[in-house]
């Protein structure tokens, strides 16, 4: 039980990155889910390049880029910044997919009465359509975050002390500390895993309003 | 009746339009039509399905965009705009400008299925018309009990029987005081014994109000008690119009008098049955 403490100073650093690079995730899911529909033929292209070259790459060679990589263009990022930027812009390209599809699967006839109100553009958006999608995203939501959880062990290759990192630390100093730890390690990342899990669903039971059951 | 409508013809009209083609591909839909609404004035479209009546109104409600040819709301170009002289397409702002003079029902209702009703019927007045919410509310509240619909403002859609769905989306629409309200096939949704109520509404609107309408429809006994004129449609084209006596008493052109008798022919049958 002396490895708890060690252990839960890394699972300080994973809950960091975690709510640090989900913000992000999300934040650019929007960003490009809703680029990626606009009507401005330039803004869908580029938001169309991000999502293709951060789903066609690999997560780890994307945090080896911007972490050991970009220093040569005399960028230099921290550990935590690196991560948290590599993961965002990852898993913000994956979930903008799911922001995309959710407003694509809003009935047509939604927009054809918001203009039929004489709702800006914006208006519509906001007051009928995210509203309604918002509900189809929960799940997918749900996974990405879960995802991106798991995601955050990457963050131990580049230095970082998160929770997976910690768990290998005391194997290398004593192997006999390996069954212990690695079965911390996972029931750890489950504990984590079990806020994201309520939160998912409590956002769908909030989101139920107006749906037939 | 018929003085109003003679003071109807010298008036500026509401809605004109003007050799509008429309296309879907290489399927022509409307072929040069013109066509002028006198304010206030109710119109009924009837035609066989394809003959381009739904696409007559969604020109006005701007959810398609002519092929050529001009419409005009209250004397404005509707998809252009006069920039030095010259016709230029018309940008979001023009568009919704014009649109606000413009109302419609749907078929299929689109009711916002995650609002209430009363959400429903406030939204236009609070976050178009940007009046303050209480008066919103209170507008809405009538509006919703003259469609006899006083006692669901908390409900949802999806709560309402069609024919009630349907009553909220007209008080949605006219709680924005348009001056021409299009009604788009709005009993064809409804299960049959739900269609009396929604004509119901609509026919006491027309009798109070001084909105033009524009009603697109197959019943022909609520088109000929509802409308001044009625406009058969045949192939992207008026084929006949006149008020509803001479219409449907006495069709001229032989597609009218084929369009009318299979009508009849079927609610016979369903009397038959």
């Amino acid at each position: 039980m002396e490895l708890l403490p060690e252990l839960l100073r890394g699972a300080n650093v994973t809950i960091k990155v975690l709510l640090a690079s989900a913000a992000l995730t999300f934040i650019l899911a929007f960003i490009a889910g809703l680029g990626r529909i606009s009507k401005n033929l330039l803004i869908r292209k580029l938001t169309g390049l991000y999502v293709e070259i951060f789903r066609g790459t690999s997560l780890l060679v994307q945090m080896f880029w911007i972490f050991f990589a970009l220093p040569a263009f005399g960028i230099h990022l921290s550990a935590y910044f690196a991560g948290v930027l590599a993961l965002g812009l990852n898993y913000g390209a994956y979930a903008s997919e799911i922001v995309r599809g959710a407003i694509l699967a809003i009935p047509k006839g939604q927009t054809e009465a918001s203009i039929a109100l004489n709702l800006t553009r914006w208006q519509r958006m906001r007051l009928v359509i995210l509203p309604q999608a918002f509900r189809i995203m929960l799940p997918g939501f749900g996974n990405i975050s879960i995802e991106l959880l798991k995601g955050t062990s990457l963050v131990s290759l580049i230095t970082l002390s998160d929770l997976t990192y910690q768990a290998l630390t005391l194997r290398n100093t004593d192997l006999s500390y390996t069954m212990p730890a690695f079965v911390l390690l996972l029931v750890l990342y489950f504990i984590i895993a079990l806020p994201l899990l309520y939160a998912t669903r409590w956002f769908e039971r909030r989101a139920s309003k107006g749906v037939a059951s | 009746m018929k003085l109003e409508k003679a003071k109807g013809q010298i008036e500026q009209p509401v809605v004109s339009y003007k050799d509008v083609n429309k296309s879907f591909g290489d399927l022509e839909v409307l072929k040069k039509l013109n066509l002028d609404i006198a304010p206030s004035e109710k119109v009924a479209l009837i035609g066989p399905s394809g003959s381009g009546k739904t696409t007559i109104i969604r020109l006005l409600m701007t959810l398609e965009q002519p092929t050529s040819g001009l419409i005009k709301v209250n004397g404005d170009p509707l998809w252009h705009k006069e920039v030095n002289g010259e016709m230029v397409p018309a940008d979001d702002k023009h568009l919704r400008k014009i649109r606000n003079n413009i109302g419609m029902v749907f078929q299929q209702f689109n009711l916002f299925p995650h609002m209430s009703i009363l959400e429903n019927v406030t939204t236009g007045p609070v976050h178009v018309l940007g009046i303050p919410k209480k008066e919103a509310q209170e507008r809405a509240v009538t509006m919703l009990e003259k469609v006899g619909l006083g006692d669901k403002l908390d409900n949802y859609p999806v709560q309402l029987s069609g024919g009630q769905q349907q009553r909220v989306a007209i008080a949605r629409a006219v709680v924005m005081q348009p001056r021409v309200m299009l009604f788009d096939e709005v009993t064809s949704a409804l299960d049959p014994e739900l269609v009396g109520e929604v004509l119901a509404v609509i026919k006491e609107l027309a009798k109070e109000t001084d909105m033009a309408m524009i009603l697109v429809t197959h019943e022909m006994d609520f088109a000929y008690d509802v409308a001044d004129r009625v406009v058969f449609l045949h192939n992207g084209q008026i084929e006949e119009a006149g008020s509803p006596k001479e219409l449907f008493n006495k069709p001229k052109s032989a597609r009218l008098k084929s369009f009318l008798s299979r009508f009849h022919s079927s609610s016979n049958e369903k009397i038959a049955m």
